[in-house]
Parts: C-alpha cells; sequence; structure tokens
C-alpha cells in the first residue's frame, strides 16, 4: 500500500484545531440548523452530480476528461461556505465541487460537461473549466499549478481596489511543486497579498504518491516565505470550516497570506480515464469511505445534534438524485454548439463590435 | 512639435494613461526604483508612488500571471519584460491564461492586460536574450500583437493598448529605444491593426514591421539615389490584428513584393502575409514573393555575423535588386 498521508510530523505555523468542539468554533456556532442542512445537501448535491456525470461519462456522453470530487466534498463546501461578498474563490481542474458550493446551478454545470451550448462556458471549456465570475469564481484550470498566480492576482486587485476580502487558491497536491506556485508563493508574502493557498491534498498528484512525489511538509513550504502554515483534516466540514475561518480572517482583516493543506481523499481515480489499479490498494479507498466519508461523517454528526433526521437524509438523497438526472435531461436536450461559435468568445472587442476601436482581421481564415 | 526618444515617447504614453485610468498599474523587474532597465520608466515612480510602479522580483511566471488574475478584476497592468525572450519562462501565464481564460469562460472574462518590452537581436547578447517571439504570440486567437517602429507609432499604439480590454503583447526594441522623432505631446491614439506606408513608391513593396522597417527605409534611399528603383514601405505595425487591406492596396500599385523581418523564416510572421497576397491578389503579382528573414538559426553572439544574420540595409537593398531583375 502506498503511503497515505500522516499526521504533520513537524508542527505548524498556527495552532491545531480543537477538534473535540470544532462545531463550537465561531464559524460553526453561528450556523442555524438551516444553515446546517444547506451545507449537508451541498455536499449530497455535488456527489449526486457527480456520480450521475460519471454515468454519462460511460455511456458517452461526456468526453475528453473528467476528474471527479467524490470523497473531497467537505473541503470546497467547507471553504466556499465562508465567503463574504468579496471573497474569491480559483482552483485547478477537479473544479466541479467548488462551482456547485458557489452556488452554482446543476443544469448549466452538466450541460457543460455535455459540451452543449447552454453549458456554463457554453460548451467551450468542458469539465476543467467551470467559470462564474458573478459569483466570484475564477475557474476551473486545466495546468497543474498554473491557476495559482492567477488566484495572486485577484487578491492583489482586492488590495489594489481597497476591498475587504480574500482569494481562496486552491491547488491539489501535487501542485506544490510547480515552479508557477512558489513564485505566487514569494509575491503573495513580499506584498502581503489576501490570499489563503489552500492544498487539497488527497494523497495522489495524478497515480504518484505524496511520498513518492514530495519531499517534506507540504504546506511548511510555506515558512520558506515567511508565511503562517496549517495543517487541517477534511473528512468533517466543521473542522474545515474552523480551520478555514482562522486563515480567511486574517488574510481579509490584516493581508496576511497563508498556506493550509487540508487532507481529504478522493474514492475515484485520477480522472476517469485512470484504471485505478496500480497505485493504491482498493482497501485504503474502502477504509476510507467507511470511515471517514465527509457526508457520512456530517450526517452522523447532524443525527447527533438532531438537526437533521433520518427521513431527511431520505429526501435530501432523493432530490439531489432528481435534480442530477434532471440536469443530464436537460443537457441532453440543450444543442451543441455549431461552427459559427468558434470566433466568438475569443476577444473582447470582436465580441463588442459597436464598441471595437480597432481595425484590421483578427480571424485569420 | 516636440522631439522624442522612441524611449520618451513610451514613457509618456504611460504617464498619459497613469494619469488617465486610476486601474493602470506599470510593474516589471526594476521599472521603478532603477528606473527600469532601458529607462523607460525613469521618473514615474516619483511622479506616481509605489502603489502604481512596482518592482517585481525577478519572476516572470509569478507576476506576468498575477496580473493577469488582477485584470480579471478590472485592474489594468502594464507589465515590462526586461527582453521578451523571458516570456518563456511564462509561457502558459500567457498562452493558456490570458489568452484562453475569455474562451473557456464563454465569454465570461476579459483581460485588460499589456506585456510590453524589448524583441529583438542585434545587440550581441547571444541566442537566449535575442528572441522575436511576434509569431509565436500571434498563433494564439486571444492575443494581440503590435510592433512599433518609430516614437509617434508607440506612443499612439502603446495608449491604445492600455485601453484595450484584450491582452495586448507589445514588442519594442532595444535598438530603437534611443531614435528620435516627432511626438505630439497631445493624447493622441494609433488604433490597432492600422498599417502605415512609411514610404511611397512605385517598383516594389517591402512588407515589414519593427526595425527591418528603419533598416528597409536606409535601404530604399539608396535604391532610388544609386539604382533608380522606387520602393514602397507598408509598417505593419500592428501583427493581430492584421491590415492586410494597406498590404494589398500596394501590390496592386507595384505587383512586387519583398516582405522583410526579424524572424527566422520557418513558420514566421511572413509566411502568413506571403499566403495571404497570394491568396488575395495573385494576379496583381508580376514575380514570386520573397521574403527576408533573420538567417536560420539561434543567434550567434560574434558581434561583426550577428549583424549579417539579422536583416540590414545591406541584404535588403540586394533582394530587391535580386527581385527587380
Amino acid at each position: 500500500m502506498s503511503k497515505k498521508p500522516s499526521a504533520a510530523t513537524e508542527r505548524p505555523s498556527e495552532p491545531g484545531l480543537d477538534k473535540a468542539n470544532a462545531a463550537l468554533a465561531p464559524a460553526n456556532a453561528s450556523l442555524s440548523a438551516e444553515g446546517k442542512i444547506e451545507l449537508y445537501r451541498l455536499m449530497v448535491r455535488i456527489r449526486r452530480f457527480e456520480e450521475r456525470s460519471l454515468r454519462a461519462y460511460q455511456s458517452k456522453k461526456i468526453g475528453g476528461f473528467l476528474h471527479l470530487y467524490i470523497g473531497q466534498e467537505a473541503v470546497a463546501v467547507g471553504c466556499c461556505s465562508l465567503m463574504g461578498e468579496n471573497d474569491h474563490v480559483i482552483t485547478a481542474y477537479r473544479d466541479h465541487g467548488h462551482a456547485i458550493a458557489v452556488g452554482m446551478e446543476l443544469n448549466p454545470l452538466m450541460a457543460e460537461l455535455y459540451g452543449k451550448v447552454t453549458g456554463c462556458s457554453k460548451g467551450k471549456g468542458g469539465s476543467m473549466h467551470f467559470f462564474d465570475p458573478s459569483r466570484n469564481y475564477w475557474g476551473g484550470h486545466g495546468i497543474v499549478g498554473g491557476q495559482v498566480p492567477l488566484g495572486t492576482g485577484l487578491a492583489y486587485g482586492l488590495k489594489y481596489k481597497g476591498l475587504k476580502g480574500a482569494c481562496m487558491t486552491f491547488m491539489g497536491d501535487g501542485a506544490v511543486n510547480q515552479g508557477a506556485v512558489h513564485e505566487a508563493y514569494n509575491l503573495a508574502a513580499l506584498w502581503n497579498l489576501p490570499v489563503v493557498f489552500v492544498i487539497e491534498n488527497n494523497g495522489y498528484s495524478m497515480g504518484t504518491s505524496q511520498a513518492r512525489s514530495s519531499a517534506g511538509e507540504l504546506a511548511k513550504r510555506a515558512e520558506g516565505y515567511g508565511m503562517k502554515w496549517g495543517v487541517c483534516d477534511g473528512h468533517n466540514l466543521y473542522e474545515v470550516r474552523a480551520f478555514m475561518d482562522h486563515f480567511l480572517k486574517d488574510a481579509r482583516d490584516n493581508h496576511r497570506p497563508s498556506v493550509v493543506e487540508i487532507r481529504t481523499y478522493r474514492y475515484r481515480g485520477h480522472s476517469v480515464a485512470d484504471p485505478d489499479n496500480t497505485y493504491r490498494a482498493k482497501a485504503e479507498i474502502e477504509e476510507y469511505r467507511r470511515t471517514k466519508d465527509p457526508i457520512q461523517v456530517f450526517q452522523n454528526l447532524l443525527l447527533e445534534e438532531k438537526v437533521l433526521t433520518e427521513a431527511q437524509v431520505e429526501k435530501i438523497d432523493t432530490e439531489a438524485r432528481t435534480e442530477a438526472d434532471v440536469s443530464a435531461d436537460f443537457a441532453e436536450a440543450s444543442p451543441f454548439p455549431t461552427a459559427a461559435d468558434l470566433q466568438k468568445d475569443v476577444y473582447w472587442e470582436s465580441d463588442n463590435p459597436s464598441q471595437r476601436k480597432s481595425e484590421g482581421r483578427l480571424f485569420f481564415n | 512639435m516636440p522631439i522624442l526618444q522612441y524611449r520618451e515617447a513610451i514613457r509618456q504614453a504611460l504617464a498619459e494613461e497613469l494619469t488617465r485610468d486610476p486601474n493602470v498599474v506599470v510593474l516589471g523587474e526594476e521599472v521603478a526604483q532603477f528606473h527600469g532597465a532601458y529607462k523607460v520608466t525613469e521618473g514615474l515612480l516619483e511622479k506616481f508612488g509605489p502603489q502604481r510602479i512596482v518592482d517585481t522580483p525577478i519572476s516572470e511566471a509569478g507576476f506576468i500571471g498575477m496580473g493577469i488574475g488582477a485584470s480579471m478584476l478590472g485592474v489594468r497592468p502594464v507589465i515590462e519584460l526586461m527582453f521578451w525572450s523571458f516570456y518563456s519562462v511564462a509561457f502558459d501565464q500567457i498562452l493558456n491564461n490570458a489568452a484562453n481564460v475569455r474562451y473557456m469562460s464563454g465569454g465570461q472574462i476579459h483581460c485588460p492586460i499589456v506585456i510590453r518590452g524589448p524583441a529583438n537581436g542585434g545587440t550581441n547578447v547571444g541566442a537566449t536574450h535575442s528572441h522575436t517571439p511576434e509569431n509565436v504570440l500571434a498563433n494564439h486567437p486571444g492575443v494581440k500583437v503590435v510592433v512599433p517602429c518609430t516614437p509617434y507609432d508607440a506612443k499612439g499604439l502603446l495608449k491604445s493598448a492600455i485601453r484595450d480590454n484584450d491582452p495586448v503583447m507589445f514588442l519594442e526594441n532595444t535598438i530603437l529605444y534611443g531614435d528620435r522623432g516627432e511626438v505630439p505631446d497631445t493624447d493622441y491614439v494609433i488604433p490597432l491593426g492600422k498599417a502605415d506606408v512609411k514610404r511611397e513608391g512605385t517598383d516594389l513593396t517591402i512588407v515589414s514591421y519593427g526595425r527591418p522597417v528603419i533598416q528597409s527605409l536606409a535601404a530604399a534611399n539608396l535604391l532610388q539615389q544609386e539604382h533608380n528603383i522606387s520602393v514602397e514601405i507598408v509598417d505593419l505595425r500592428s501583427i493581430r490584428p492584421l491590415d492586410i487591406e494597406t498590404v494589398l492596396a500596394s501590390v496592386r500599385k507595384t505587383h512586387r513584393v519583398l516582405i522583410v523581418e526579424e524572424q527566422k523564416p520557418f513558420c514566421g510572421v511572413g509566411a502568413q502575409i506571403a499566403y495571404m497576397i497570394q491568396s488575395e491578389a495573385f494576379d496583381e503579382l508580376d514575380a514570386p514573393i520573397a521574403r527576408l528573414c533573420t538567417i536560420d538559426s539561434p543567434a550567434i553572439y560574434s558581434p561583426p555575423v550577428e549583424a549579417e544574420q539579422l536583416p540590414n540595409p545591406q541584404r535588403i537593398l540586394q533582394a530587391v535588386i535580386d527581385l527587380m531583375d
């Protein structure tokens, strides 16, 4: 069995969570019963959406890559549920969970996977490139680590414009070895930018385990840039929220950037194309699913709190399955873009011809 | 009319746009305290302060990517590359992120960013510092590419570039920074995508951009005086968008074309221009289209040989004579 992410062997710069009392942390104590149920529902919706998309992929309705987030739901929902008006999110190609967590509807997301014109990117982006700037969601980026300077720039923009907010810049554990990530760390620390770099550590950079790809503690690399860092488990939504709340506030209030590692797990292969039979044992997946599944963990907590009943659990699940099915129907019924759409959305100027100031040919056919 | 250096014209464009729009920021290596590696940004820090004129570390992928991210939020960064040759370490940021993000988001995002700096050989700095990537850049739908050769054009085009809502790659030339020319101190702009006939002639058209335009003008004067050949020179000024109509109008007048570019020949800008001319004005041509490029090897250091490797007035003169035969 490959080495699983272990507990931090070195002490993070920030104090650890009081795990036993995470539910009572300020970020969670302020949640209403309805609020908790909505967070639970978000995770279930993400999972059912992705399971439905997997079936569509298997029946060849979806092309290209499909990087599923199943198992990691508490990370995106925990983090994104803390967003204020001027907080922003950017992530890599495993982006479905964040898109739903920031409030995007399932229909345009599924339609995007189907390559339809009703997709959130009009069928031009695909699975790896979901965007919704109206919800401060800046994608959805396909190149490992390439989005990290962009997230730093969003934070720069916030600070330049005098807005009190932060940019959560997500990346996977495989991204931490990319040069652009380190360049972004340096700029964020050098200029005190309001950014929280979130390493979603699912243990594997594609099919290579953390132990075989990254030296040292992932988030501790922040120390080299004088940034603070922390490590948190990602399967308990309360813990994710309590943990992230601390770093987000410091970014917003004090322009202090940080690097956090949230330890999570994906049940599926790197992408659907990954047969997932070479680099980890099935038992490892089963163990996580059995003991740490983020939806099950939060469901148990809410049942214990008597916030949720078994009947509600059933109802939420049924509704989520129906919603996912409806989104697939919507996607199926939607038209594809046409060749005439190929050269739209390339240049702002050609999309806004009445405001065009340049002359000459922009396209060469 | 005031006479300014090319670098001063760029500085004036920056200063005017910094004054006009509080969202404009200038970032780059040594642009502030050091006053710019080529003194293009001299005095801007003192005038606009450290929030607007920002020294960056040597970290092109980082600060260009950061600028792209900031532009998505409405900041209008003008980023200086000390050499355009260094774009290669930021290739992913420029050509995956800036070029594609509008498309991949279905038109929800635009990136009003300008990346500017010199892209030329001729200063004996060897192969790593002498790249002319306008062809590579222009191969990517989503970006615009501008190459000014005079102080007047540099100012007017840079002001347009800064006001443009798409990412604009602005390629200057270290050898031209000291060139002088008339530059109005008024708020004028030159639209991107508008070529300029830099010299009228009747026998042959040279299509060029950047420093080879200046060299072609020198060659054209000799050709007129010593060989009685009348050369028309079309300066593209902008590669994408491209004003092919002005080129075609000149071809219809002279019927002979020499394309001169400081590019390697293979897949260079001139290849595209030649294709378009033969495609759209084949019957107007009295001779095959000729190209004069940088000789096809990495940029050599050895100073006298580098001068031979690049286009120069002597090579241009000979190419015109050959084409007139």
